[in-house]
């Protein structure tokens, strides 16, 4: 009960984030050059990723065994979880800009409108290319999360996949009824939730996976999400005090 | 050979990203926990595990 509610709502977040993403990218070709061709982009990637999903999903389950599985999910969901939660604190303490959409948008929009301008309902490639790419890769971790959750939790594929449909219904109307960026999706915030709860359930999974047989059973899921929030908040704090007392300071990282 | 070379960055970089570190560090935490519960330590593994985590997060987050 306690890893199926989760599981729904880190995998709705997740997908929360990354279609924010890819629709801010969607929209700009949409604007820019025009709906077919953003459309077109759109449909052909959905369908990659199908591809992707179906051809992988059954054969994690079926040929690979459980352990193995927990092992190696276990390790992707703890590198992923912590990327989320170091990117975050590094924008939530000021020493990483925060995502800005409404900047991406721009910049999306300015490279299409300095290319040769097209008809309306003629095919761009520069544009469907754009649009494929953006909702490809965002997709693809969307899949990979949907994907290592549902083989996790014994095959409930149902549950990691619900989470996936509404966020892409929620953001998907959203972005018909506003035709513009969601700047107001609080997504640093969201992406604390992911990694937290990604973190966890790497801890989880690949402790099964390693032969740790956690005392808790599934409160454990919940005792390390409050270990690894509260850390997260402490390293913020510690490092927004650190930014304030030197405000040149700079951390590793890039920019992705 | 350019088509392999931008295959194998795009893997690169969806997993390994920007920061080595996590990279290694995740799969470090596994290693040493699976080490603990082959020498029956799981029950500290279960400290241990969720502190290495902690500690390669924090350690990713040094000053350069």
């Amino acid at each position: 009960m306690v890893s199926g509610v989760l599981l729904v709502g880190s995998s709705f977040l997740a997908s929360c984030v990354e279609m924010v993403e890819a629709l801010t990218i969607v929209l700009a070709v949409g604007l820019t050059q025009n709906w077919r061709t953003a459309l077109l982009g759109v449909v052909a990637a959905l369908v990659a990723l199908a591809v992707v999903v179906g051809l992988l999903g059954p054969s994690l389950v079926h040929y690979v065994p459980l352990d193995a599985l927990r092992v190696f999910v276990g390790a992707l969901l703890l590198v992923f979880g912590l990327q989320w939660l170091r990117k975050a604190i590094q924008r939530a303490s000021g020493l990483k800009a925060l995502h800005d959409e409404e900047k991406i948008f721009e910049r999306e929009v300015a490279g299409l409108r300095a290319a040769t301008p097209i008809a309306p309902h003629e095919l761009d490639w520069s544009g469907f290319v754009v649009s494929f790419k953006g909702v490809f890769l965002e997709g693809l971790e969307v899949a990979f999360i949907v994907l290592t959750f549902g083989a996790n939790s014994g095959g409930r594929f149902d549950l990691a996949i619900s989470g996936a449909l509404l966020a892409a219904l929620l953001v998907g109307a959203i972005g018909v009824a506003v035709h513009r960026p969601l700047t107001a999706v609080p997504e640093n915030g969201i992406k604390f939730v992911v990694g937290t709860a990604l973190v966890s359930f790497g801890t989880f999974w690949g402790g099964e996976g390693i032969g740790v047989d956690w005392m808790l059973g599934d409160v454990t899921l919940l005792v390390l999400a409050a270990v690894y929030g509260g850390t997260a908040w402490l390293l913020t704090t510690l490092l927004q005090r650190r930014a304030a007392a030197s405000p040149l300071s700079a951390l590793g990282g890039g920019s992705r | 050979m350019r088509w392999i070379a931008g295959f194998g960055q795009f893997w690169y970089d969806f997993i390994v990203g920007d920061s080595i570190v996590l990279a290694i560090g995740g799969v470090a935490v596994l290693v040493v926990g699976y080490a603990l519960a082959r020498a029956d330590y799981a029950r500290l593994a279960e400290v241990v595990l969720p502190a290495l985590v902690i500690a390669t997060l924090a350690f990713s987050l040094r000053r350069k």
